[in-house]
C-alpha cells in the first residue's frame, strides 16, 4: 500500500472546548490508483489530507506512506521526507510571489539540494503545463489558470510518488479548472503517481477510480468510482474519459 | 457624507489591525516628546536667566579689559565710587602656583578680589562664609580641584609668585560661573593686594581686568551708557549691563535649544514616513472590506472620513503619550547639561509647549496619513466581486495633488518655525527632503544591483531571502529611510568625532610638543634652554611676541579711515581690526600650518599659482599678513602699514598673504615681520618643548617656579583632558538626543516587520510543505533580515560619509579622514538589531504547522 491510515484522529480545541474534526479514520490507498475525497464543507477534508501529508500532527493513530512511518518522524525528517516523495496543489495556488514562474517550479528541486539538470526539467515542465512562453513571469502576471499550471510544475517536479490536491479548481471557472485536472491526470499517469484529491466538484469525482466521502469527521462510504482501478500488475488500463 | 455612520465605522474599524499602525504612531509619540520637551525647557532656560540676570553678572554692570583700565576709565569709576556706587574689582591671571608642601606646581587661574563681589547671590564655600575673607584678610581660597591636583588640604600655603599665602576654604560653587570655565584651568582666589606683591602681572601675561558696579537703578546705569559711550568707545574697555548679558545669553541658549529642536522633528518626521507606509499597507488590507461597503451603499466620502478619523484619534492619543513623556524628559535635560548651563534651571510645565506638541502631532499623523488613505475613496464597489478588478487610475487627481502639497508645505512650515532662523530651517527641510531622496535612490540603486548581480550559484534559501526583499507590499523601503536616517545621524556624528580627535592628535599626539613656556624674557632663553632635559633641547620651538598697534594704513590714521566718508562703509577696515592689540613676530621660515596665497616669502618662494606677483619693500620692512586680518583691514600686496612696536615706530609693506590653519594649537600670527628689523624690540619669548615622561615634566615645571618665577609652563596634556572632558559632555548631549531619532527608527523597523509577517508565516509554512527543513526556513529569514539591516545601512552610512566629508573640512576646518571602525560598528549594531526584532517576530512560525498557517484565508 502506498498510503496506510491507522484509527487517525484530529481534535482542535475551540474556546476551551474539545472540538473533535476527525473520528478513527482508517484508509488505505494503492500505489498509483487516484482517490477523490469528497464531502460537506467542514467535514474534515483538508485536515485528513494534512494529515497524511505530515503537514499536522494527528491527536491519534499513524499514517504510514510509502512505507515510512510519518509520525515516527522528526518535523525536519518529515519535511525532508516530503522533499523526497510528495507533491502538493492548493485550491490558492500558493506560489511565492517573489519568485518567476520557474524560479516556482524549482523551488523543491533546490530543496532538496544539487544536481546537474535542474533547470533543464523545470522548463521541461512548465512546456509540458503550456507555459513554456511565461516562465520568467511573476506570479501578479498570470491568470489564476495559469498560476495553478505552474504550481502543478511544481507539485511534479521532484518527481513524488504521491501527490495531494486540495480542491485545486476550487478557484477556477468550470472549463479551466477541467483542463487543469487533465493536466493533473496525464501527468500523474505519465509520472505513475498515486493521487489523493479533494474535491466538490461530482463530475470530477467521478473521474477517479474510487471515491471516499466524509461527513462529520467520518468516512461514511467508500466506492468505486467510473474509472477502473489501475490493474496488479501496476500497468493502467484505464483509458481517459471522453 | 454620513458623519454620524462614519464615526460608529472609524470605531470598529479601528479594532481591526489599526492597532498596527499604533506602532508607528509611537514613533510621532516619540517625536512630541522630544519637541515639548526641547521647547518647555528653552522657555525654563529663558525665564530662568532673566529671573537670574543681575546674579548672573553678581552685579549690574561691569567694566572689562585684557589690560590695566585706561586712565580715562579709572576716572569713570572714581566718580562713581565717590558718588556712592558699590564698586568691586576683580583681575584674573594665569599663573603657575607652587605647593611647598608637595612640591607640586600647576598653572592656574588666580583670581584678585577688592570689594564686595558679587553684590547678588551667594558664593558656597567649606568652611560656610569664607567668601570674602581673601579680600580682607590676606588669605587664598581655591577651587576644590586645587587641593587634589596640588596635594595640600586646607591650612597648606600655595606660592604664587613671590608671596605665599594659607588656603583657607574652598568655593564650592559661584552664581557667577558657566561651570566649564573652570576646566581651563582651577582657580585660586586672592586678595587684590596679594596679586600686586605677586609681582605676576608682568608685560604680556594673559591677565583680565574687570570692575563691578551696583547700580540697582536701572535709568541710572542706563544714562551711565549713554554718557560715557563716546569716551569708552576710544578704548577697547568693553561696558556691559547685567541686563544685556542676560540677554545674550538666552539669546545662545535659544539658539542651541531651537538647534535641539530639529532634532527632534527629525525624530517625528521619520514617525510620519512610518505611519504613511503603515497605513499603505493597512489600506491595501482593507480594500475588500471597504469595496464592500461600497456595495452595501456607503458613498465615498464617508468611507474615507472613517478612516480619516482613526489616523486623527491615534495621532492625538500619540501625542497625547508624546506629551507626558516629553514633560518627564524636560525635568531630564537640566539635569544632562547641568555643567553647560549658565543658571539653574526651574522647570515649569508649559500649556504651550503641550498644545504646540499635541497640534503638531495630531498634524503630523494626518497629514501622513491622508495620502495613502486617498486610495479608499478610489476603491470601486466592483472590486467584491472581482477582487483583480484594478479601476483604470487617475493621473492627475486633484485631491492628490493637495495632499502632496500640504505634506511638503507642512515640512517646509515646521523646519521654518522650528528652527533658529527661517532661513536655517528652509535649508534643514531642503537637507531632509534631499537625505531623503538620496536614500530612496541608493536604496533603489542598491537593490537593482542586487537583484542584477546576486550569484545564481548562491544556495536557494539565500536567494529566496534576497529576492524576499521585492516581495509585493514589501518594506524595504521604508525600513531602509527609519534605519538609513539613524545610520545616517549616527554615522555623521562619528565621522566628525573622529576627524575632530585626529586633529587633536596631530596638535597633541606623538612627536608634537607637550609644554608651552611663556612670558619669557629674551635674556633668559639660553639659560632656560639648559633647564630643560637633555633630549628636549633639539626639538626647541623659540617664538618672539612682539605687541604692536596699528597707527597707519597707507598713510591714514585709523580714525581717518574709518571716518572718510568716500568710502562705503562695508568696504572701510573693520574697527576691530584697526584697534586691536596684536602679537606679531618675526621669523625665517613658514611654519607647518601656514601657506602662501598671494606674494612671496622672503626668500623668494612664490605663492601657488600665478598669484605669486614679487613685491618689493624698499627700505621699510616687509611684512607678511594672514589672509583673513588682510581682509578685515581691507589692504593687499604692496600696502603699507605703519606700526607702533613698543613705543618703536616701524614702517611695513605687505609682500605676502598667508592662509593659517588655525585649528592647529601652535603659536600662529596675523602679521609675520621678516627677521632682521625689528629684533630689538621689546618682546616676550614663548618657547614649546617636547618632554615625553610625565616625571619629568613635573620635575621641570617644579625647578622653572624656582629659577624664573615670570615664566609660567602650560601642560598640553591637562588642556588635553579639558577638551575631552567638554567633547565627552558634548557627545552625551548629542547622543540623548540622537536617542529620539534612533528609537523612532527602531519603532519604525518594528511596524514594518510586523506588518509582513503574515505574508512571511505563510511563505515559510509553504516552503515546510514543499519539504524545507528548519535550517533552510531560518536561512530565508536570516538572509532577508541581514539583507534588509545591510541594505538600510549601507544607504544611510554612505550618505554619513559623503556629508561629513564636506563638513569636516568647511564646516570644522579640519582634515577629513575616514573612519571605518565606527561604521562597521554601526553596521553591525543596524544589522543585528534587524535580525533580533525580525527573528523575534518569526518565532511562531517555526512552531505552528504548516497546516494551520494555509489554512488561514489569505487576504
Ligand atoms: N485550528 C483549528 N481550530 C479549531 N477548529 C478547526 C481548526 N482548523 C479546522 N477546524 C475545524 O475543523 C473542521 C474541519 O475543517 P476542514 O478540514 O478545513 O474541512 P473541509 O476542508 O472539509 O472544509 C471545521 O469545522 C473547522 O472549523
Ligand atoms: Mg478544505
Amino acid at each position: 500500500m502506498m498510503i496506510v491510515a491507522q484509527g487517525l484522529e484530529k481534535t482542535y480545541t475551540s474556546g476551551g472546548r474539545p472540538l473533535p474534526v476527525l473520528r478513527d479514520i482508517d484508509l488505505e490507498v494503492a500505489p498509483e490508483s487516484f482517490v477523490a475525497v469528497v464531502g460537506p464543507s467542514g467535514s474534515g477534508k483538508t485536515t485528513l489530507l494534512g494529515l497524511l501529508a505530515g503537514l499536522d500532527v494527528p491527536s491519534a493513530g499513524r499514517v504510514v506512506l510509502d512505507g515510512q512511518d510519518l509520525f515516527a518522524l522528526t518535523e525536519d525528517e518529515r519535511a525532508g521526507f516530503r522533499a523526497e516523495r510528495v507533491g502538493f496543489v492548493f485550491q490558492t495556488f500558493h506560489l511565492l510571489p517573489t519568485l518567476t514562474a520557474l524560479e516556482n517550479v524549482l523551488v523543491p528541486l533546490e530543496l532538496r539540494g544539487g544536481g546537474r539538470g535542474l533547470r533543464s526539467r523545470a522548463t521541461e515542465l512548465l512546456d509540458h503545463v503550456g507555459l513554456g512562453d511565461r516562465m520568467h513571469h511573476y506570479p501578479a502576471q498570470l491568470s489564476g489558470g495559469e498560476q495553478q499550471r505552474v504550481a502543478l510544475a511544481r507539485a511534479f517536479a521532484n518527481q513524488p510518488r504521491i501527490l495531494f490536491a486540495d480542491e485545486p479548481t476550487g478557484n477556477l471557472d468550470q472549463e479551466t479548472g477541467a483542463a487543469i485536472v487533465a493536466m493533473l491526470e496525464e501527468l500523474n499517469r505519465e509520472a505513475r503517481t498515486t493521487l489523493v484529491m479533494v474535491t466538490h466538484d461530482q463530475a470530477l469525482a467521478e473521474r477517479a477510480h474510487r471515491i471516499v466521502r466524509l461527513a462529520g469527521g467520518c468516512i461514511v462510504a467508500d466506492e468505486e468510482a467510473g474509472a477502473p482501478a489501475p490493474s496488479a500488475d501496476g500497468t493502467d488500463s484505464a483509458a481517459p474519459r471522453p | 457624507m454620513k458623519l454620524g455612520f462614519a464615526l460608529r465605522l472609524a470605531v470598529r474599524e479601528s479594532r481591526h489591525g489599526f492597532r498596527r499602525v499604533g506602532v508607528y504612531m509611537a514613533a510621532i509619540t516619540l517625536g512630541v516628546a522630544a519637541l515639548v520637551a526641547i521647547h518647555s525647557f528653552r522657555d525654563d532656560v529663558a525665564r530662568s536667566v532673566q529671573e537670574e540676570a543681575d546674579v548672573l553678572m553678581g552685579a549690574d554692570a561691569r567694566f572689562e579689559a585684557n589690560r590695566p583700565l585706561p586712565d580715562s576709565v579709572t576716572h569713570i569709576i572714581d566718580s562713581l565710587s565717590a558718588a556712592g556706587v558699590d564698586v568691586s574689582r576683580v583681575t584674573t591671571t594665569l599663573s603657575m602656583v607652587l605647593a611647598p608642601k608637595s612640591g607640586d606646581v600647576r598653572l592656574l587661574q588666580v583670581q584678585a578680589l577688592q570689594g564686595g563681589f558679587p553684590f547678588y547671590g551667594e558664593v558656597e564655600t567649606t568652611p560656610a562664609h569664607s567668601w570674602g575673607r581673601h579680600a580682607r584678610e590676606g588669605v587664598a581660597l581655591v577651587d576644590p580641584a586645587v587641593l587634589t591636583q596640588l596635594q595640600i588640604s586646607l591650612g597648606d600655603t600655595l606660592a604664587v609668585g613671590r608671596v605665599r599665602v594659607p588656603v583657607v576654604a574652598t568655593v564650592e560653587n559661584t552664581p557667577t560661573d558657566l561651570g566649564y570655565q573652570t576646566a581651563v584651568g582651577p582657580r585660586v582666589y586672592v586678595s587684590q593686594a596679594t596679586l600686586d606683591s605677586a609681582g605676576l602681572l608682568g608685560f604680556g601675561s594673559l591677565a583680565r581686568y574687570a570692575v563691578y558696579l551696583r547700580m540697582p537703578d536701572e535709568g541710572a546705569r542706563h544714562a551711565l551708557r549713554q554718557r560715557y559711550s563716546s569716551v569708552l568707545r576710544a578704548t577697547d574697555v568693553s561696558f556691559r549691563l547685567a541686563e544685556d548679558q542676560a540677554h545674550r545669553l538666552s539669546n545662545s541658549i535659544r539658539f542651541l535649544g531651537r538647534f535641539l529642536g530639529l532634532v527632534g522633528l527629525g525624530a517625528l518626521l521619520l514617525g510620519g514616513i512610518g505611519v504613511a507606509s503603515a497605513v499603505q499597507v493597512y489600506v491595501r488590507e482593507r480594500r475588500p472590506a471597504v469595496a464592500v461597503l461600497r456595495c452595501l451603499g456607503a458613498d465615498q466620502w464617508t468611507v474615507f472620513a472613517a478612516y480619516v478619523v482613526q489616523a486623527a484619534a491615534l495621532g492625538l492619543i500619540g501625542s497625547g503619550v508624546g506629551v507626558a513623556l516629553g514633560a518627564a524628559t524636560q525635568r531630564v535635560l537640566p539635569v544632562l547639561l547641568a555643567g553647560v548651563l549658565p543658571v539653574p534651571v526651574s522647570t515649569r510645565f508649559s500649556p504651550a509647549a503641550a498644545a504646540a506638541g499635541v497640534g503638531i502631532g495630531v498634524w503630523v499623523a494626518v497629514v501622513f496619513a491622508f495620502i495613502p488613505l486617498l486610495e479608499i475613496k478610489d476603491v470601486p464597489p466592483l472590486q467584491a466581486l472581482r477582487q483583480d478588478f484594478e479601476p483604470p487610475r487617475r493621473r492627475r487627481d486633484p485631491w492628490r495633488i493637495g495632499a502632496y502639497s500640504a505634506l511638503l508645505a507642512s515640512v517646509f512650515l515646521l523646519c521654518g518655525v522650528e528652527a533658529p532662523e527661517t532661513s536655517v530651517g528652509l535649508v534643514f527641510a531642503v537637507a531632509l527632503l534631499v537625505t531623503v531622496a538620496l536614500l530612496a535612490a541608493v536604496a533603489w540603486g542598491l537593490t537593482r544591483l542586487t537583484r542584477r548581480f546576486f550569484p545564481t550559484r548562491a544556495s536557494y534559501p539565500v536567494r529566496q531571502g534576497v529576492s524576499n526583499l521585492f516581495r509585493p507590499h514589501n518594506q524595504t523601503l521604508s525600513v531602509t529611510l527609519a534605519l538609513g536616517f539613524g545610520a545616517f545621524v549616527v554615522g555623521t556624528v562619528m565621522q566628525v568625532e573622529g576627524s575632530l580627535l585626529d586633529d587633536l592628535t596631530v596638535s597633541f599626539g606623538q612627536g608634537r610638543p607637550n609644554v608651552l613656556l611663556f612670558d619669557v624674557q629674551k635674556d633668559q632663553v639660553d639659560s632656560l634652554r639648559t633647564l630643560l632635559p637633555a633630549s628636549a633641547r633639539a626639538g626647541l620651538e623659540v617664538t618672539p611676541l612682539i605687541m604692536s598697534r596699528i597707527t597707519a594704513i597707507d598713510g591714514r590714521t585709523p580714525a581717518e579711515l574709518r571716518s572718510d566718508s568716500m568710502i562705503p562703509r562695508e568696504e572701510r577696515p573693520r574697527r576691530w581690526a584697526l584697534r586691536r592689540e596684536y602679537r606679531n613676530t618675526y621669523r625665517a621660515k613658514l611654519g607647518s600650518a601656514e601657506t602662501l596665497v598671494a606674494g612671496r616669502w622672503w626668500d623668494g618662494t612664490p605663492a601657488a599659482g600665478d598669484s605669486g606677483r614679487a613685491v618689493s619693500a624698499g627700505d621699510l620692512v616687509p611684512v607678511s599678513l594672514e589672509e583673513g586680518i588682510a581682509q578685515d583691514l581691507k589692504v593687499g600686496l604692496g600696502d603699507t602699514i605703519s606700526w607702533n612696536v613698543g613705543g618703536m615706530p616701524v614702517e611695513s609693506v605687505v609682500t605676502s598673504i598667508r592662509h593659517v590653519e588655525w585649528s592647529r594649537l601652535q603659536p600662529n600670527f596675523f602679521a609675520i615681520f621678516k627677521p632682521g628689523y625689528i629684533d630689538d624690540a621689546p618682546q616676550t619669548i614663548i618657547m614649546l618643548a617636547r618632554i615625553p615622561d610625565p616625571t619629568r615634566r613635573a620635575d621641570f615645571q617644579r625647578a622653572l617656579v624656582h629659577v624664573f618665577p615670570n615664566v609660567s609652563a602650560l601642560d598640553f596634556s591637562r588642556v588635553q583632558e579639558a577638551i575631552d572632558s567638554v567633547l565627552s559632555r558634548v557627545r552625551t548631549a548629542v547622543t540623548f538626543l540622537a536617542l529620539f531619532s534612533a528609537l523612532a527608527g527602531i519603532l519604525v523597523l518594528v511596524g514594518a516587520l510586523a506588518t509582513s509577517r503574515l505574508q512571511r508565516t505563510r511563505e515559510g509554512a509553504l516552503l515546510k510543505t514543499l519539504g524545507a527543513r528548519r535550517t533552510q526556513v531560518l536561512t530565508v529569514l536570516f538572509t532577508e533580515y541581514l539583507a534588509l539591516g545591510t541594505l538600510a545601512t549601507a544607504a544611510g552610512l554612505a550618505l554619513a560619509w559623503i556629508a561629513s566629508a564636506i563638513m569636516v573640512p568647511h564646516v570644522f576646518q579640519v582634515t577629513f579622514h575616514t573612519h571605518p571602525v565606527p561604521l562597521l560598528v554601526i553596521w553591525g549594531a543596524v544589522a543585528g538589531l534587524t535580525l533580533a526584532v525580525g527573528l523575534a517576530g518569526s518565532r511562531g512560525l517555526l512552531r505552528r504547522p504548516p497546516l494551520a498557517v494555509l489554512r488561514e484565508v489569505p487576504e
